[in-house]
């Protein structure tokens, strides 16, 4: 309904998915050159990319930690758990460290509602959260 | 009631990284006598009369949606496994995934030589990231068995929207498109991904096939009830000292799941079906977990009398709102409209004729959204409204007292008098 389709745009996902592992973000300049090989708008690019959570057009920290706000986590008291994150790490959810190593997000469900309150950093899934937990393995990748 | 586990069955019995334990019990005889004993008809008709429906939240009849794309001309046919679970309160995919992988390929495979697919995918939810090593080695182990021998398995990663475990909306998304969703007809089956007939069917109804294959559509249609044959998995998470997974038949009774198995305690109200589902109070516990009555994705969120109604329905809605596509019209507007009315309430601002406001937004959005998401973001409200009415008019009549004493300076003048 939207664009030009081509046999190769459905490649578009996975080759964003590439750049956002690879550098942490989408650069403009990345989304330029993918529309450029797919011969589509760049603004179909771009809307891919900020339809999604695990995107970033700014540059995002090495680690993203990722706090679920859901309501199964919320009745675990998740907002304690993102408050110890941001103390531990000296940022706000939506802020990157200073030092770029990480960022911090609150996600929407991510299925560990039997674990919660829970959370993701990079793709490891962290169940069970309390504050001596979450300091421990924030440090684990410091 | 217990639990009765036959979906589960190989769950922690078999080893998820290696197909021999899988072969050992019984493993990939339902193929094998797809393949040998039954044509592609005689398969969807097992499954049609087995009476297995979408356990994705939906409930389409599943042999029904089989038949249309086996009947469907079209040069090639896609078959799509839907592992994008993003419903609030809903891990049983991860599960399947996580113990048995196997069932699934299984499932895929008798499915794919249904209706006539050489080339399948399995979404995976961005979130379920952990998942893929494990998946792509209980393919590589499937290949390997011969089981996909004329089934090629594409794994897809989403990353991180709600609304591609819409099936439309994922269609789009492996298309490489934004996952919005799409005007129907035409139906997936007939008109799907890149415009060849598809099916898209959920990770739990896949992994159910191999099951009546192998047992016979008799045996499993005799589990159950009238609507809802075989078993269901059920995610019971919030206020139970013992949260997870249980398999049950259908038309089990929540309270034997909530109370019995999950040990819920000073339950207040439970959420069926995810953040778009049931909002049932106590006194409705005996309620039968069936299609007929209630179910949806297998979400079973507990609160107990300690928690907030309003807090509650207003961060189920926040959910919505962030997580609406925005295409549609009454979706996107009706769920802003929704919030606006809930942030006013929990924020101890809210005025009369709130409560009308919400409920006069919910009948656009349910009759006229393009797809489930706005047609059932009406249901959390509708029933929060019905069964606790008296928490949200209490809000409304607190604000009222807030501003009257914010009103009300320390000298005890009213506000509007030192102003003048």
């Amino acid at each position: 309904m939207t664009g030009i389709s081509t046999d190769k745009r459905d490649t578009l996902l996975a080759m964003i998915t590439e750049e956002q592992r690879t550098l942490g973000f989408v650069s403009k300049s990345s989304m330029f050159s993918m529309a450029q090989w797919l011969g589509i708008p760049v603004a179909e690019v771009y809307g891919v990319v900020t339809f999604h959570t695990f995107f970033s057009v700014k540059p995002q920290g090495k680690h993203v930690v990722r706090s679920c706000k859901s309501v199964p986590c919320h009745l675990k008291r998740s907002e304690m758990v993102a408050s110890w994150i941001g103390d531990y790490l000296g940022v706000n959810a939506g802020e990157t460290t200073p030092d770029g190593r990480f960022s911090f997000e609150l996600t929407n469900c991510i299925g560990a509602c039997d674990q919660s309150p829970a959370m993701l950093v990079d793709d490891v899934l962290y169940g069970d959260l309390n504050q001596e937990r979450v300091a421990k393995i924030l440090k684990s990748f410091d | 009631m217990s639990e009765k586990r036959i979906l589960t069955e190989n769950c922690g019995l078999i080893d998820p990284k290696d197909i021999n334990t899988y072969l050992a019990k019984q493993g990939l005889q339902a193929w094998r006598k797809a393949r040998k004993t039954m044509t592609p008809q005689q398969v969807i008709e097992e499954i049609k009369r087995a009476g297995l429906r979408g356990r994705g939240g939906a409930g389409f009849p599943c042999g029904l949606k089989w038949e249309l794309a086996g009947r469907a001309e079209g040069e090639k046919k896609y078959l799509i496994c839907n592992a994008d679970e993003g419903e609030v309160g809903t891990f049983k995919d991860r599960f399947l995934i996580q113990n048995d992988p196997f069932s699934l390929l299984e499932g895929m495979a008798i499915s794919a030589f249904a209706i006539g697919a050489e080339k399948a995918f399995i979404y995976l939810r961005a979130e379920y990231r952990y998942l893929l090593e494990g998946l792509r080695n209980a393919l590589r182990q499937a290949e390997d068995s011969g089981l996909l021998e004329e089934l090629d398995i594409e794994i897809r990663e989403g990353a991180g929207a709600y609304i591609c475990g819409e099936e439309s909306a994922l269609m789009n998304s492996i298309e490489g498109k934004r996952g919005e969703a799409r005007f129907r007809p035409p139906f997936p089956p007939v008109n799907g991904l890149f415009g060849f007939p598809t099916i898209i069917n959920n990770v739990e109804t896949l992994a159910n096939v191999p099951l009546i294959i192998r047992n016979g559509a008799d045996w499993y249609s005799r589990m159950g009830t009238k609507e809802s044959k075989g078993t269901k998995l059920f995610c019971v998470s919030g206020d139970v000292s013992r949260p997870g997974i249980y398999e049950l038949e259908m038309g089990s009774s929540l309270k034997d799941l909530v109370i019995g198995l999950a040990g819920g305690e000073d339950v207040m109200m439970v959420q069926v079906g995810g953040s778009t589902g049931r909002v049932l109070p106590f006194s409705m516990i005996d309620i039968p977990l069936a299609y007929e009555s209630v179910l949806g994705s297998g979400a079973v969120i507990v609160f107990d009398h300690s928690r907030d109604m309003v807090d509650f329905l207003y961060r189920t809605i926040e959910f919505l709102n962030e997580e609406s596509c925005g295409l549609c019209t009454p979706c996107r507007e009706g769920i802003e409209c929704l919030i606006e009315v809930l942030d006013r309430l929990v924020n101890g601002e809210g005025v009369q004729g709130d409560l009308e406001i919400l409920e006069v937004s919910c009948a656009p959005m349910a009759s006229a959204s393009l797809c489930g998401l706005g047609q059932s973001a009406p249901t959390p409200v509708r029933d929060s409204l019905q069964y606790f009415r008296e928490a949200f008019a209490g809000r409304i009549s607190q604000s009222v007292l807030l501003r009257s004493l914010k009103s009300i300076p320390s000298s005890g003048k009213p506000a509007s008098y030192n102003q003048d």
